[in-house]
Order: C-alpha cells, then structure tokens, then sequence
C-alpha cells in the first residue's frame, strides 16, 4: 500500500514539473499546430484573389492571377481547394481543384478542368515539391505541409518570434535537409521560412511581406519566395478576402465543369 | 476510340474513271466530287450557313446589348464582357509524297475571339475562329461555342446552344464520348482543342445527393468530321488502294431536325472519390458505319450502353471503361453494308514517375460481335480482326519552370501491326506567345489497317501562338 502512495506521489511530483516546464518553454507541437493553423485554416472558409509575380534571374516577369475558394472539413485536418484561373490567357476559365487529404500516407485527390475541351481530368498525386503553376511556390507551400511529416525542434525563442527548426522524418523524400520557421508569438503567423539543401547551405527562403488583420483573422496578404539557386523569386499577393462566406458543396464535378457564380464577383 | 472505319474501312470510290495520274490534285475530279456532295447537300449546307450566320448574328446583338447597353427591347444584363483569345500562325507538311495531295499539310492562319458575359442568372457565350487555310484555299468562320448556361433551380443545371461536350475515362480514346470529334484536325496537327467539334444541342443536368444525370439532345445528327480523302488519305476498299482527294467520299448523312436526332445520358456518382458512371446513347455511328451499293457511305442506327469508373489506385489513377455498340441496322451482322455490332473495353493507368514526369498507359480492345457472319458478307478485300487490341502511351515531362512542355502520345496495335506517334513540344516564352512543333507519325505493316492505311500522311509541324 505504502508503495503505491509513494508511486502515485512521485508521479504526481514529475508530473508538477512538466506542468511547470511547459510554462517555461512551450510545446513546440502547440507552436507548429497554431502556426499551421494560422497560415492555412484562418475561419471556416474563404476566399481570395491571388496574383503571383514570377521574375527569374534574368529579369523576366511572368504573372499568375487566379480566384481561389478554401473549406476546411476541420481545423488542422482535410480541406478542400476550388482554384479559378484567370491568368495567363491561355489558361483563362481553367480549374484546378484540390480534395486535400492529411491522414499519412494518404495522397490528395486532384481534378483539372480544361474548358475548351470540356475535359475533366484526374491528375495523378506526385511530388508535392514541385513547382505550383510554374511559380516558385511549391504545391506544398500553398497547401501546407503535413505536420507529421518533420521532427519539431525549438532552436530560439524571444518576446516576439519562436524558431523552429523542423527535420524531415523521411530525408531522401525532399530535397532539403532540415528548414526553418520564425513564428510571430502574437500572431502565431510563420513569417520567414529558411530551407537548407543537404550540405546545409541556405538556398530558398519564403516571407510574409505583410499581414493584415481581415475580419479579426490575421492574413498573410504579401509573401515571396526567393530561390537562392536559380535566382528567380515569385511575390504572391492577396486581395478581395473574405472570410466566412459560405462556401457551399462547390468542389464537385459540377462545379467544376461550370463555376459556381462566387468566382466570378 | 469512334475514329472512322468501316467494317472493313469502307467505301466506295467516287469517280470510278481510271485513276488520274495527272497531278497532286486533279482539280477536275475535285470539281465533280464538290458538285456531287454539293447536290447531295445543297439544302444543308445552306441551311447550316444561314443558321451559323444568324446565330452568330443573334450573339452579337446579345452581346452589344450587355457591352452598350444599347436597349433591345430584351434587356439580358448590365455585366461587362470578358474577352480572350488568341492568333495562331499553323505550318505543316508531308514526311512522304501522296499524289492525292498537297505537300502542306497544314498552312493557316487563325483567330479565335471568345466572349463571355456572366449576369446574375447565367452564363452568355461565344467562340469564334478566323481561319484562312491555304490547304483548302478558303477563308472560313467557324463558330466554336455560342451558348447559354443557366442554373433555373438550385439542382438543374441547362446549357443550350453550340457547345464542346465531353465525359467518359479514356485519354485520346473514345468509348462512351459519343460526341463529335475532328479526326482530320487531330491527324494535321492541329491544337488538341479541335480534335472537340462542337456540338448543336442542350445539355440538362440534373444533380442529387442519390446520384447525378446530365441529358443531351442533338436535335439533327451531329457527325464526326471523318476521315473523308479530303486532306488525309486513306484505304479504299472499293479498289483495294488508297485513296484521297481524287476520291472524297460521297456521304449520305442524316440530317433532318427532330427526327435524325441524337440522345445522349450519363448517370455518375462520386464515391469516395471514385468516380462511377453508366452511358447511354442513342443516335448513329458517328463516322461511317456502312456503305450502299452506289457507293454513299451512310451513318447507320447506333445505341451505346456503357459504364466506367476512375479514381486512385496505388500511386497513380486507374480507369476501367466498357461499352457495347448495339448496331441497330444490323443486329445479325449479315448486312455486310452495315457495321457489325461492337463491345469495346478500355483499362487505364497514369502516374508521376519523376519531377513533373508523368506516364499514362491504356490497353483498348475492340471486340466484332457475330464474327462469322461478318467474314461471311465480306464483299472483297481483307478483313478485319474479331478483335483489335490497341495499347496506348503518354509520356509528359514539364521542364524549365513548366514552360516547356515534352509529350508524346503514342498508339500501337499488336493485332493491326500499326502505330501512330505524336510528340510535342510547346515552350512558352512568354505569359502571350507559344511555340509549338510536333508531328503525326503512322507505320503499319498493311494498307487496310486503322493507322496503317494513314502512313503517307506522315506529317511534322510547327505554330507560333499568341494569346491575349
């Protein structure tokens, strides 16, 4: 009987000091949550219109400029993505859409529509580290990279910004070897993110230019990403959000053969 | 695939005069081949002008009235119009000389204006080409799209005028896309987007949580634009050679409104992302189906019932896809004039297999139903296979930020002992201008085969694309 008292003291003593540690130094889990959170699942849905400004090394500007509808199935889980094309002419009306899947393991499910064939297509999940729309975003910048997939380290904290230093679990599947995140404390917004190739060389960094406050949700309205290597940076650039719209059952066949009236106003 | 060929690639040649050994192009027989086609659709083909004109005509009033304002009397909408496009410069030609044609394979000029208009209770539409085609030496105006889409009720969907249609699994294969294609433009060169001919119709599409159903109605028979001797050569086996521009073929299509009509169903569900549906068609073989003894090639009765299914499998997507051909006019097979019945099947699978590397393979099978009796009613000439097997491949690689893009689709039949390659290459070098230069290739060990018949039509090209 003693022994259980003093089993059940000791544990209750250990358990005091992680309490009381967490206080000291958060969870870095917690950290990367909210900070996912706060950079992918802002409300239960929204919508914006994006630009992108792709300038390679020579100088030469090409642009991307698209509508794109976002709901989420649950916070820090599934979402599903309706993205409208209306830049370059030669995709104008096109939609790409996105059932986007977190579960390991589980690829997403993507469509594209090509309306001067009137063709759905299904297109085949791959590598999301390649290039999203010939840009310097990846697919996986735009869709989030699934937590599960690094190990989470604190490396520098102060009054303003967390560090996380995030190491994939499975190295040979990207082509950086650890990056690093530095989180606005109060708005749990990652605000620059610096990748290191496999000989720990910084070679891509990604900022968020500007947050807004829209609707009581902290928005990343400006952000670029500067490719070190090939020299070439893309700015990306919100405009016309809008949170909590309604966002209805749209990312289906249906609408993606026609629009929905919501990407066009 | 509903590419032309007959039961045995049929048809009969026009001008049965000893063949011309003249030139390229023996302007006379070309003359009596037009005046013949010309009688034979004196009614359509000015009916279809005048319809293409008025329609075209009634778009540019609904479109002035919304960029205007100008009033009509019929107000549609104060929403602005959107327009795109694009100029396309197109040069093609021949790898091997045909006497039955011109060395250009292709060698025009186009310009495509696309009008949108969205107001509150739909969608206003109108594409349009330019064209002037040296091949042909004629200026043209082709309207691609003119139509109007509206959502009546929450779960109807209703799309009514000119418009490009598709669905079913297959990739450059058609079992259940019973709507026309333009096989002429794919084997010239063309951009993809015109292998789609549009069709004259309306599209009702009705959605539940139970299932989904899109109707189409084609009020008068939309055929393919086939393989006719006009541009591309191919097996005549009339007199066992191939044949082309000195002998286009003489065509007996049905054409009258609301009793040559086509009807066309799908009804598909998502389940899990798995995307299942049945097909339905009603209509006629969209490229000739048969032949009469004077030589017309005609589209006989056709019904289609089919299924399909896509979604993932492994690390890529997987199509299963079946159809049976009901040939109507000859349920037997022993009208040797009439395509036998058919089921087709089509398997499917593509995936990433490296940095924007993607690989799609198809295996296609063409089944002839009452086999026996079709070799029975062969009039002359070889004959088909009771089944062919097709084997298809694409192989797509984006380079240099996706602005290069390297694809090759290439079909192969192990039974005809033929194949087809396309390869491609678009580079984009700038958000406006393309480049583009591919080719059509087509190796058989036999004249009569699908692609085998084709080989002379060999064919490189080249574009320059700006799109605004």
């Amino acid at each position: 009987m003693s022994n259980r008292i003093i089993i059940f003291t000791a544990v209750l003593i250990f358990a005091g000091f992680s309490f009381a540690s967490d206080a000291n130094k958060p969870d870095v889990e917690q950290i990367v949550q909210k900070a996912n959170l706060a950079a992918y699942y802002q409300a239960d849905d929204g919508k914006a219109k994006v630009t992108m400004t792709i300038t390679d090394k020579k100088g030469e500007i090409r642009n991307r400029e698209f509508v794109i509808l976002r709901k989420d199935i649950a916070d820090g889980a599934d979402q599903n993505y309706y993205v409208y094309f209306l830049r370059p002419a030669d995709v104008y009306r096109m939609v790409f859409m996105v059932n986007k899947h977190t579960l390991p393991d589980t690829d997403d499910d993507r469509w594209l529509y090509m309306p001067a064939l009137d063709l759905v297509r299904r297109i085949a999940a791959g590598d999301k580290r390649t290039s999203f729309v010939g840009s310097d975003f990846l697919y996986e910048d735009v869709s989030g990279r699934n937590l599960a997939e690094d190990v989470h380290e604190l490396v520098d904290s102060n009054d303003s910004v967390f560090v996380v230093k995030n190491t994939p679990k499975k190295p040979d599947s990207v082509e950086f070897s650890y990056y690093t995140v530095r989180i606005d404390r109060r708005t749990s917004m990652p605000m620059r993110m610096e990748y290191f190739d496999k000989t720990g060389r910084l070679y891509r960094i990604i900022e968020s230019l500007q947050v807004k406050d829209i609707s009581g949700f902290p928005t990343v309205t400006k952000s670029k990403v500067s490719d070190l290597n090939s020299g070439s940076s893309t700015i990306m650039e919100f405009s016309d959000v809008q949170y909590n719209i309604g966002v209805g059952d749209i990312f289906t066949e249906r609408y993606l053969r026609k629009p929905p009236a919501d990407v066009r106003r | 695939m509903n590419l032309f060929c007959g039961k045995h690639s049929g048809t009969v040649i026009l001008n049965k005069a000893k063949r011309s050994e003249e030139s390229i192009i023996n302007t006379k027989t070309r003359f009596f081949v037009r005046l013949r086609r010309t009688q034979n659709d004196t009614r359509n083909s000015f009916l279809q002008g005048d319809l293409n004109f008025k329609a075209a005509l009634l778009w540019m009033v609904l479109f002035s009235s919304t960029v205007s304002g100008i009033d009509t009397g019929l107000k549609i909408s104060d929403s602005p119009v959107e327009m795109h496009g694009f100029y396309e410069a197109r040069a093609g030609y021949r790898l091997r000389n045909d006497r039955h044609q011109k060395d250009m394979s292709i060698m025009e000029s186009r310009l495509q204006l696309d009008f949108a208009s969205y107001p509150e209770w739909g969608d206003l539409k109108f594409k349009g080409d330019v064209v002037g085609d040296l091949v042909l030496e004629k200026f043209d105006f082709q309207t691609r799209e003119a139509y109007i889409f509206t959502r009546p009720a929450d779960n109807i969907d209703l799309t009514v005028g000119r418009q490009i249609l598709t669905w079913g699994t297959g990739d450059l294969v058609f079992i259940n896309d019973l709507f026309p294609k333009d096989w002429q433009s794919f084997f010239i060169g063309r951009d993809d987007e015109y292998l789609k001919a549009p069709s004259d119709a309306a599209k009702i599409s009705l959605f539940s949580d139970t299932v989904n159903l899109d109707i189409v109605f084609t009020p008068r028979f939309n055929s393919d634009k086939f393989i006719s001797g006009e541009r591309i050569s191919y097996w005549n086996s009339g007199n066992l050679n191939i044949e082309g521009s000195n002998a286009e073929k003489y065509v007996d299509k049905p054409d009258r409104w609301f009793r040559d009509y086509e009807l066309a169903a799908r009804l598909y569900k998502n389940i899990n992302n798995y995307e299942y549906a049945l097909y339905a068609y009603h209509g006629f073989w969209k490229s000739p189906g048969g032949e009469r003894a004077d030589g017309q090639v005609t589209f006989p009765d056709l019904n289609v019932y089919g299924a399909s299914v896509r979604g993932k499998i492994g690390k890529g997507i997987g199509n299963l896809e079946i159809g049976y051909y009901d040939s109507a006019d000859d349920r037997g097979g022993k009208n040797g004039s009439v395509n036998n019945s058919e089921i087709r099947y089509l398997a499917g699978y593509k995936q990433e297999i490296g940095k924007d590397l993607t690989l799609g393979l198809q295996y296609y099978i063409e089944q002839m139903l009452n086999y026996g009796d079709y070799l029975a009613n062969l009039p002359s000439g070889p004959a088909r296979d009771e089944f062919r097997h097709l084997i298809t491949a694409r192989l797509t690689k984006l380079l240099m930020n996706q602005n290069l893009r390297l694809n090759l689709f290439a079909y192969f039949s192990p039974t005809d002992k033929d194949c087809y390659i396309r390869p491609n290459i678009n580079f984009k070098a700038t958000d406006n201008l393309a480049l583009e230069a591919g080719a059509n290739i087509f190796f058989g060990d036999y004249p009569n085969t699908f692609f085998g018949q084709f080989r002379y039509n060999s064919n490189i090209y080249t574009a320059v694309r700006y799109s605004f």
